[in-house]
C-alpha cells in the first residue's frame, strides 16, 4: 500500500512539477491584470492573423497527412515489396531529425537559389517565405502520426473481415470505407489528434521556411517568439493560451466521437470475454 | 456439377500448397475437405471462393468458368473459423450486409434479415453486437451473414475450430439440419475426421496440397485408398506390412492358433466402449477397442497377459503414392 502511494506521489509530482505548474503559471500570468489586456492582444490584427494562419495550415497540413498515412499504413503492413524497410523507416525520419534540420532541408529544395525552387520562382509560385513552404513543413514534421497509430490495429484485425466483405459482394473500395475504415477509426482518429496537436505547436522548421514576417507568415508560436522577444509579454501569454485552447478543443472533439459509439462496439480486450 | 476444380495447382513462393488437384463436387452436396493442417485444404477452398488465385488451372462454378472472376461475382458464401464478424455493425447489419450492398428495397430486407435470424436462431439479438455474442452464436450470425445474398455455393473454412467441443458438436448437428433445410451446395473444411464424417455426405482427404482420395465416409473408413487415409482417417495400427483398426483387433485369454501374446499396459474406459493399451512379445504397441461387456468378460486389467489377433488387415502397395497422380 505504501509502495503504491509512493509510485502514484512520484508520477504526479513528477507532472505536476515539470508540465503542470510552467504551464498553469501561463494561464495566471495572461489573466493577472483582467481580460482587457488579453483581449487588446487577442483582437490585434496580426494576432488574429496569426490565430487564422496556424488553423489554415492545421485545415490542410491534418487532411493531408490522414489519407496518406492511412495508405501508407495500408502498404507498410499488407504489401510485400523490396524496399519496405526502407519506406518503415522513412516514415520516421520526422521524428529523429530536428524541426530545425527540416526546414533547412526545405529550404534548400525550394529557395529562390535551391535545387527546385528556381524554376518554381520562375512560374510565379513562391514557396519559401511564404503559405506552401509553412505546409510543406508542418506536412513533413506532423507525417509520422496517422501512420504509427494505424500500422498496429490494422495489422491486428487483418485482413478477413475485408474478405468477408468481398464474398458478400462488396467492391473493394466499398469494403475498405464500410468494413476496414470504421475498424480502424480509432487508431486513426488518435492519430489525427496528434498530428492535429503537433501541427498546431510546430514552431521549428516553420519558422525556417516563413521568415516569420508579422501579419503574413507568422503563426501562432511564431507570433509567441516575437511578442516575447519584443518585451510584450501579453501578447506572448494571450498566444500560448490560445495554442492550449486549440489543443483543448482537439481533445474534446475526440471524447465527444468516443461517448457517441455505441454500446459494446469497443476495440477494448474485454472483447473476447464473453463466450 | 456444382463445382469443378481442373489439374489447380498454387505455389506460395517454394512451397506447393496445391499440387495439381482436381475435384468435382455434386450440386446439393455436403463434401468435407479433410486433411491436416498445411495440407492445402484452406487454399483450395480461397480458391474457389476467389481469395486465392491459382498458377495453373481452373475452377468452374454451375458450368461456369469462374477462373478470372473476383470473388464478388463468384456467388459464394464465405465463412471464416474466426467469424469475421463486422464488429462495429449490429448482428442485424452484419446479416443484411450482403443485401445493402445489393440496394435491395428496405422491406425486403427486413423481411430477409428476420427470416434468416430465425433460421440460425438468433431472433432476440438482432440489436446485439457481436462482441456481446458468444463464439457459437457470432459463428450462427456469420453463416446467416453469408446465406443473405442466396448464394449458389457455400464454403466453410474450418468453421467450429475456434469453438469449445460441446459447442462443436451441437453446431454439426445443427449444420447438417440447416443443409436438409437450405440445401445449398457446401463445402466444409476441417481437419477433425469425426467432424468430417459426422457432417458430410463426402468426404476429400488431403495431404501434401493432393486429394489422397474422395468418397463417401464410409467407403473412406471401410476400403481406404493408401497408408495416409488409413492412418489418417480413424485410430489405425502398423503391425509389420499389414494396417489394423483397434476394433479389428481380437483379444482373448487363452491361445488359439495364431495369435500373439500382448501385456495389457494400460485400460482407458470410454463410455461404452473400452481401449486396452497394449504391448506384443516384441515391445511393439497397439492398442484395442472392446465393449465394455468384452472387457468384463476378460477381466482386462494391466499387467495382465492376453492373445490377440487381428480379425481384418488392410495390406496397401509398398510406395504410398496416390493414384492418378504422378
Amino acid at each position: 500500500m505504501a509502495a503504491r502511494l509512493g509510485l502514484r506521489f512520484a508520477a504526479l509530482g513528477y507532472l505536476a512539477a515539470l508540465l503542470a505548474f510552467p504551464v498553469g503559471l501561463v494561464f495566471w500570468r495572461t489573466f493577472e491584470d483582467g481580460l482587457g489586456p488579453v483581449w487588446n492582444a487577442a483582437t490585434n490584427p496580426e494576432a488574429l492573423h496569426a490565430l487564422w494562419l496556424t488553423v489554415l495550415i492545421a485545415l490542410i497540413a491534418v487532411p493531408a497527412n490522414t489519407i496518406f498515412g492511412v495508405i501508407c499504413a495500408l502498404v507498410i503492413v499488407r504489401d510485400r515489396f523490396r524496399g519496405k524497410t526502407l519506406l518503415n523507416a522513412l516514415v520516421d525520419l520526422p521524428f529523429a531529425l530536428s524541426p530545425v534540420v527540416i526546414g533547412l532541408a526545405l529550404y534548400l529544395v525550394y529557395a529562390r537559389t535551391g535545387w527546385f525552387g528556381g524554376w518554381l520562382v520562375d512560374h510565379g509560385i513562391n514557396v519559401i517565405f511564404a503559405l506552401p513552404g509553412m505546409i510543406l513543413a508542418t506536412i513533413f514534421v506532423s507525417l509520422p502520426f496517422v501512420v504509427r497509430e494505424t500500422v498496429p490495429v490494422l495489422r491486428e484485425i487483418g485482413t478477413e473481415q475485408e474478405e468477408a466483405a468481398w464474398t458478400l459482394g462488396a467492391s473493394p473500395l466499398t469494403a475498405f470505407f464500410r468494413v476496414t475504415l470504421p475498424a480502424i477509426r480509432w487508431g486513426v482518429t488518435y492519430g489525427i489528434v496528434l498530428t492535429t496537436a503537433r501541427a498546431i505547436g510546430e514552431f521549428g522548421a516553420v519558422s525556417i521556411v516563413s521568415g516569420s514576417i508579422a501579419g503574413r507568415t507568422e503563426t501562432l508560436t511564431l507570433h509567441v517568439q516575437q511578442r516575447f522577444q519584443g518585451f510584450d509579454l501579453t501578447g506572448a501569454y494571450t498566444a500560448s493560451v490560445e495554442l492550449a485552447l486549440l489543443a483543448l478543443i482537439t481533445l474534446l472533439f475526440m471524447t465527444l466521437l468516443r461517448k457517441e459509439t455505441p454500446v459494446g462496439d469497443s476495440d477494448s480486450p474485454g472483447d473476447e470475454t464473453l463466450r | 456439377m456444382a463445382i469443378a476444380i481442373r489439374r489447380v495447382t498454387k505455389r506460395f513462393g517454394e512451397f506447393v500448397a496445391v499440387d495439381n488437384v482436381s475435384l468435382a463436387i455434386a450440386s446439393g452436396s455436403l463434401t468435407a475437405l479433410l486433411g491436416p493442417s498445411g495440407s492445402g485444404k484452406s487454399t483450395l477452398l480461397r480458391i474457389i471462393a476467389g481469395l486465392e488465385h491459382p498458377d495453373e488451372g481452373d475452377v468452374s462454378i454451375h458450368g461456369e468458368d469462374a477462373t478470372g472472376l473476383p470473388p464478388q461475382e463468384r456467388g459464394v458464401g464465405f465463412v471464416f473459423q474466426h467469424y469475421a464478424a463486422f464488429k462495429h455493425m449490429s448482428v442485424r447489419d452484419n446479416v443484411a450486409f450482403a443485401l445493402k450492398i445489393r440496394k435491395r428495397p428496405r422491406d425486403e430486407i427486413r423481411d430477409r434479415v428476420g427470416e434468416l435470424l430465425r433460421l440460425v436462431q438468433l431472433e432476440g439479438l438482432a440489436n446485439r453486437y457481436p462482441s456481446q455474442l458468444s463464439g457459437g452464436q457470432r459463428q450462427r450470425m456469420a453463416l446467416a451473414r453469408a446465406l443473405a445474398a442466396e448464394p449458389r455455393v457455400l464454403l466453410l473454412d474450418e468453421p467450429f475450430g475456434a469453438l469449445d467441443a460441446r459447442v462443436r458438436k451441437e453446431l454439426r448437428a445443427w449444420l447438417r439440419r440447416l443443409h436438409e433445410e437450405v440445401p445449398v451446395t457446401t463445402v466444409l473444411v476441417t481437419h477433425d475426421q469425426e467432424e468430417a464424417m459426422d457432417v458430410a455426405d463426402r468426404v476429400a482427404v488431403m495431404n501434401e496440397g493432393r486429394v489422397e482420395q474422395t468418397g463417401k465416409p464410409r467407403d473412406l473408413y471401410e476400403h481406404p485408398a493408401n497408408e495416409f487415409v488409413m492412418s489418417f482417417v480413424g485410430p489405425a495400427h502398423r503391425l509389420g506390412e499389414a494396417w489394423i483398426r483397434p476394433h479389428d483387433l481380437e483379444v482373448r485369454q487363452e491361445p488359439n492358433g495364431t495369435s500373439t501374446e500382448a501385456m495389457v499396459e494400460r485400460v482407458v474406459h470410454l463410455g461404452f466402449e473400452v481401449r486396452a493399451e497394449l504391448v506384443l512379445g516384441d515391445g511393439r504397441r497397439v492398442s484395442a477397442q472392446v465393449t465394455r461387456n468384452e472387457a468384463d468378460e476378460l477381466e482386462l486389467r494391466e499387467g495382465q497377459i492376453v492373445f490377440v489377433r487381428p480379425s481384418r488387415t488392410h495390406v496397401f502397395s509398398a510406395v504410398a503414392t496416390p493414384p492418378g497422380h504422378s
